[in-house]
Protein backbone atom coordinates (compact mmCIF):
# COMPACT_ATOMS: atom_id res chain seq x y z
CA UNK A 1 0.00 0.00 0.00
CA UNK A 2 2.95 2.28 0.94
CA UNK A 3 4.32 1.87 -2.81
CA UNK A 4 1.19 2.46 -3.94
CA UNK A 5 0.72 5.31 -2.35
CA UNK A 6 4.49 6.76 -3.31
CA UNK A 7 3.68 5.84 -6.76
CA UNK A 8 0.81 7.88 -6.90
CA UNK A 9 1.49 10.82 -5.49
CA UNK A 10 4.81 10.93 -6.94
CA UNK A 11 4.05 10.15 -10.34
CA UNK A 12 1.64 13.06 -10.22
CA UNK A 13 3.99 15.50 -8.81
CA UNK A 14 5.66 14.24 -12.03
CA UNK A 15 2.68 14.94 -14.31
CA UNK A 16 2.77 18.69 -13.16
CA UNK A 17 5.87 19.45 -13.92
CA UNK A 18 5.25 17.29 -17.99
CA UNK A 19 2.50 20.15 -18.22
CA UNK A 20 4.23 23.05 -17.02
CA UNK A 21 7.23 21.42 -19.95
CA UNK A 22 4.70 20.81 -22.59
CA UNK A 23 2.16 23.89 -21.81
CA UNK A 24 4.38 26.73 -20.91
CA UNK A 25 7.52 25.50 -22.31
CA UNK A 26 10.09 25.82 -19.18
CA UNK A 27 12.96 24.69 -19.66
CA UNK A 28 14.14 21.84 -16.96
CA UNK A 29 16.03 23.92 -15.04
CA UNK A 30 13.18 26.22 -14.34
CA UNK A 31 10.79 23.56 -13.57
CA UNK A 32 13.61 22.25 -11.17
CA UNK A 33 13.77 25.97 -9.41
CA UNK A 34 9.61 25.73 -9.70
CA UNK A 35 9.27 23.26 -7.99
CA UNK A 36 11.72 23.59 -4.95
CA UNK A 37 10.40 26.69 -4.52
CA UNK A 38 6.36 25.56 -4.55
CA UNK A 39 7.86 22.90 -1.80
CA UNK A 40 8.67 25.65 0.74
CA UNK A 41 5.28 27.62 -0.07
CA UNK A 42 3.47 24.85 0.09
CA UNK A 43 5.51 23.48 3.71
CA UNK A 44 4.52 26.88 4.81
CA UNK A 45 1.04 27.15 4.78
CA UNK A 46 0.91 23.59 5.95
CA UNK A 47 0.08 21.42 3.56
CA UNK A 48 3.47 19.69 2.45
CA UNK A 49 3.78 17.94 5.73
CA UNK A 50 0.25 16.09 5.57
CA UNK A 51 1.43 15.18 2.06
CA UNK A 52 5.01 13.65 3.15
CA UNK A 53 2.96 11.33 5.47
CA UNK A 54 0.91 10.14 3.45
CA UNK A 55 2.41 9.40 0.29
CA UNK A 56 6.20 8.62 1.84
CA UNK A 57 9.00 8.67 -0.99
CA UNK A 58 6.23 9.92 -3.22
CA UNK A 59 6.46 13.60 -1.06
CA UNK A 60 10.02 13.30 -0.61
CA UNK A 61 11.99 12.45 -3.81
CA UNK A 62 10.45 14.97 -6.14
CA UNK A 63 11.97 18.22 -6.16
CA UNK A 64 9.34 19.85 -4.18
CA UNK A 65 10.06 17.58 -1.00
CA UNK A 66 13.94 19.48 -1.21
CA UNK A 67 11.96 22.90 -0.65
CA UNK A 68 9.78 20.92 1.75
CA UNK A 69 12.64 19.89 3.74
CA UNK A 70 14.18 23.82 3.20
CA UNK A 71 11.23 24.89 5.07
CA UNK A 72 11.10 22.60 7.92
CA UNK A 73 14.52 23.07 8.63
CA UNK A 74 14.15 26.86 8.76
CA UNK A 75 11.31 26.55 11.07
CA UNK A 76 13.35 24.34 13.56
CA UNK A 77 16.21 26.47 13.56
CA UNK A 78 13.93 29.92 14.46
CA UNK A 79 12.09 27.72 17.07
CA UNK A 80 15.52 26.86 18.48
CA UNK A 81 17.75 29.86 17.50
CA UNK A 82 15.92 32.85 17.06
CA UNK A 83 16.49 35.17 14.66
CA UNK A 84 19.89 33.22 13.67
CA UNK A 85 18.17 30.67 12.55
CA UNK A 86 16.67 32.58 9.72
CA UNK A 87 20.30 32.16 7.77
CA UNK A 88 21.00 29.00 9.21
CA UNK A 89 18.03 26.67 8.83
CA UNK A 90 17.48 26.10 5.14
CA UNK A 91 20.89 25.44 4.13
CA UNK A 92 21.48 23.12 7.32
CA UNK A 93 18.50 20.64 6.39
CA UNK A 94 19.62 20.66 2.60
CA UNK A 95 23.24 19.94 3.34
CA UNK A 96 23.26 16.15 2.92
CA UNK A 97 21.70 16.40 -0.04
CA UNK A 98 23.81 19.43 -1.27
CA UNK A 99 27.06 18.17 -0.44
CA UNK A 100 25.84 14.41 -2.04
CA UNK A 101 24.90 16.45 -5.30
CA UNK A 102 28.29 18.57 -5.44
CA UNK A 103 30.70 15.32 -4.22
CA UNK A 104 28.92 12.55 -6.56
CA UNK A 105 28.87 15.23 -8.96
CA UNK A 106 32.43 15.95 -8.97
CA UNK A 107 33.61 12.21 -8.74
CA UNK A 108 31.62 11.40 -11.98
CA UNK A 109 32.95 14.00 -13.63
CA UNK A 110 36.33 13.06 -12.90
CA UNK A 111 36.07 9.42 -13.49
CA UNK A 112 33.51 9.72 -16.74
CA UNK A 113 33.82 11.12 -20.08
CA UNK A 114 31.42 12.71 -21.73
CA UNK A 115 29.42 11.47 -24.75
CA UNK A 116 29.47 13.18 -28.16
CA UNK A 117 25.78 14.72 -28.52
CA UNK A 118 23.53 12.31 -31.30
CA UNK B 1 -26.20 19.00 -45.04
CA UNK B 2 -22.93 17.73 -43.70
CA UNK B 3 -20.47 20.42 -43.06
CA UNK B 4 -17.29 19.98 -45.27
CA UNK B 5 -13.50 21.32 -43.55
CA UNK B 6 -11.89 23.46 -45.41
CA UNK B 7 -8.06 22.86 -45.33
CA UNK B 8 -7.74 25.69 -42.92
CA UNK B 9 -10.11 24.10 -40.70
CA UNK B 10 -8.82 21.05 -40.93
CA UNK B 11 -5.35 22.27 -40.19
CA UNK B 12 -6.52 23.94 -37.08
CA UNK B 13 -8.38 21.23 -36.27
CA UNK B 14 -4.98 19.07 -36.52
CA UNK B 15 -3.15 21.59 -34.75
CA UNK B 16 -5.95 21.33 -31.42
CA UNK B 17 -5.86 17.96 -31.53
CA UNK B 18 -2.44 16.96 -31.97
CA UNK B 19 -0.76 18.67 -29.20
CA UNK B 20 -3.41 17.63 -26.54
CA UNK B 21 -2.50 13.92 -27.40
CA UNK B 22 1.06 14.49 -27.29
CA UNK B 23 0.60 15.99 -23.71
CA UNK B 24 -1.52 13.31 -22.68
CA UNK B 25 1.08 10.50 -23.81
CA UNK B 26 4.18 12.62 -22.21
CA UNK B 27 2.14 12.94 -19.07
CA UNK B 28 1.55 9.05 -18.75
CA UNK B 29 5.52 8.76 -19.35
CA UNK B 30 6.32 11.13 -16.98
CA UNK B 31 3.61 9.75 -14.33
CA UNK B 32 5.29 6.11 -14.58
CA UNK B 33 8.35 6.73 -14.74
CA UNK B 34 8.40 9.28 -12.43
CA UNK B 35 5.97 6.70 -10.01
CA UNK B 36 8.49 4.03 -10.60
CA UNK B 37 11.53 6.03 -8.91
CA UNK B 38 9.59 7.18 -6.01
CA UNK B 39 8.49 3.26 -5.37
CA UNK B 40 12.45 2.88 -5.85
CA UNK B 41 13.19 6.03 -3.16
CA UNK B 42 10.20 4.02 -0.93
CA UNK B 43 12.29 0.67 -0.77
CA UNK B 44 15.11 2.27 0.33
CA UNK B 45 13.16 4.41 2.67
CA UNK B 46 11.99 1.30 4.19
CA UNK B 47 14.72 -0.87 4.04
CA UNK B 48 17.02 2.15 6.28
CA UNK B 49 14.01 2.22 8.59
CA UNK B 50 14.33 -1.82 9.01
CA UNK B 51 17.93 -1.51 9.92
CA UNK B 52 16.88 0.60 12.36
CA UNK B 53 17.45 3.92 11.62
CA UNK B 54 14.83 7.03 12.15
CA UNK B 55 12.62 8.95 10.00
CA UNK B 56 15.13 11.58 9.38
CA UNK B 57 18.31 9.39 9.00
CA UNK B 58 16.47 7.16 6.63
CA UNK B 59 14.91 9.82 4.80
CA UNK B 60 18.23 11.84 4.77
CA UNK B 61 20.10 8.70 3.07
CA UNK B 62 17.23 8.27 0.86
CA UNK B 63 18.24 11.00 -0.74
CA UNK B 64 21.93 10.87 -0.30
CA UNK B 65 21.60 7.44 -2.35
CA UNK B 66 19.30 8.40 -5.20
CA UNK B 67 21.56 11.25 -5.75
CA UNK B 68 24.73 8.77 -5.94
CA UNK B 69 22.49 6.48 -8.41
CA UNK B 70 21.41 9.70 -10.70
CA UNK B 71 25.09 10.60 -10.87
CA UNK B 72 25.88 7.66 -11.49
CA UNK B 73 23.59 6.59 -14.67
CA UNK B 74 24.16 9.96 -16.01
CA UNK B 75 27.95 9.18 -16.34
CA UNK B 76 27.37 6.15 -17.67
CA UNK B 77 25.04 7.68 -20.11
CA UNK B 78 22.35 6.03 -19.26
CA UNK B 79 20.26 8.92 -17.67
CA UNK B 80 19.94 10.80 -20.84
CA UNK B 81 18.29 7.99 -22.35
CA UNK B 82 15.92 7.25 -19.82
CA UNK B 83 15.02 10.93 -20.17
CA UNK B 84 14.31 11.11 -23.55
CA UNK B 85 11.54 8.73 -22.84
CA UNK B 86 10.27 10.14 -19.39
CA UNK B 87 10.30 13.84 -19.77
CA UNK B 88 9.81 15.63 -16.66
CA UNK B 89 9.50 11.55 -14.91
CA UNK B 90 13.00 11.74 -14.90
CA UNK B 91 13.53 15.29 -14.29
CA UNK B 92 11.42 16.56 -11.60
CA UNK B 93 12.80 13.52 -8.99
CA UNK B 94 16.23 14.28 -6.87
CA UNK B 95 17.86 11.65 -9.33
CA UNK B 96 17.01 14.33 -11.95
CA UNK B 97 18.66 17.07 -9.69
CA UNK B 98 22.12 14.90 -9.46
CA UNK B 99 21.65 14.61 -13.45
CA UNK B 100 21.18 18.26 -13.93
CA UNK B 101 24.40 18.85 -11.76
CA UNK B 102 26.83 16.15 -13.54
CA UNK B 103 25.86 16.67 -17.17
CA UNK B 104 26.80 20.37 -17.47
CA UNK B 105 30.33 19.56 -15.01
CA UNK B 106 30.79 16.50 -17.07
CA UNK B 107 30.83 18.55 -20.58
CA UNK B 108 32.76 20.99 -19.45
CA UNK B 109 35.73 19.05 -18.47
CA UNK B 110 37.75 19.62 -21.12
CA UNK B 111 37.64 23.30 -19.77
CA UNK B 112 39.58 22.36 -16.90
CA UNK B 113 39.28 21.67 -13.18
CA UNK B 114 38.42 25.06 -12.14
CA UNK B 115 35.82 26.99 -14.43
CA UNK B 116 35.00 24.10 -16.43
CA UNK B 117 33.61 21.01 -13.82
CA UNK B 118 33.80 23.25 -10.57
CA UNK B 119 31.89 26.40 -12.10
CA UNK B 120 29.60 24.42 -14.66
CA UNK B 121 28.69 21.88 -12.16
CA UNK B 122 26.39 25.09 -10.77
CA UNK B 123 24.64 25.84 -13.60
CA UNK B 124 21.45 24.28 -12.84
CA UNK B 125 22.16 23.51 -9.59
CA UNK B 126 23.51 26.94 -8.28
CA UNK B 127 19.46 28.92 -9.62
CA UNK B 128 18.03 25.77 -7.56
CA UNK B 129 20.43 26.66 -4.19
CA UNK B 130 19.94 30.52 -4.25
CA UNK B 131 16.27 30.65 -4.79
CA UNK B 132 15.63 27.50 -2.26
CA UNK B 133 17.60 29.34 -0.03
CA UNK B 134 15.84 32.69 -0.76
CA UNK B 135 12.46 30.80 -0.38
CA UNK B 136 13.71 29.69 2.80
CA UNK B 137 14.68 32.22 4.29
CA UNK B 138 11.38 34.15 3.41
CA UNK B 139 9.71 32.13 5.49
CA UNK B 140 11.95 31.96 8.10
CA UNK B 141 10.90 35.35 8.27
CA UNK B 142 7.61 34.90 8.72
CA UNK B 143 8.34 31.75 11.17
CA UNK B 144 10.03 34.39 12.94
CA UNK B 145 7.57 36.87 13.56
CA UNK B 146 4.75 34.32 14.41
CA UNK B 147 7.46 33.34 17.64
CA UNK B 148 7.09 36.83 18.42
CA UNK B 149 3.93 36.67 19.47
Amino acid sequence: MDFLKAFIIGGLICVVGQILIDKTKLTPARILVTFVVLGVFLQLIGLYAPLVDYAGAGATVPLTGFGYNLCKGVSKAVSEKGFMGIFTGGLTAAAAGISAALIFGFLVSIIFRSKPKK
Amino acid sequence: MKHEMTNKEYSDYVKKKTPNSKVFLNSLKAFISGGIICVIGQCILMLLKKCGFDEETSAGYTSIILIFLGALLTGLDIYPKLAKFAGAGTIVPITGFANSVVSPALEAKPEGMVLGVGAKIFTIAGPVILFGTLASWCAGIIYWIISLF
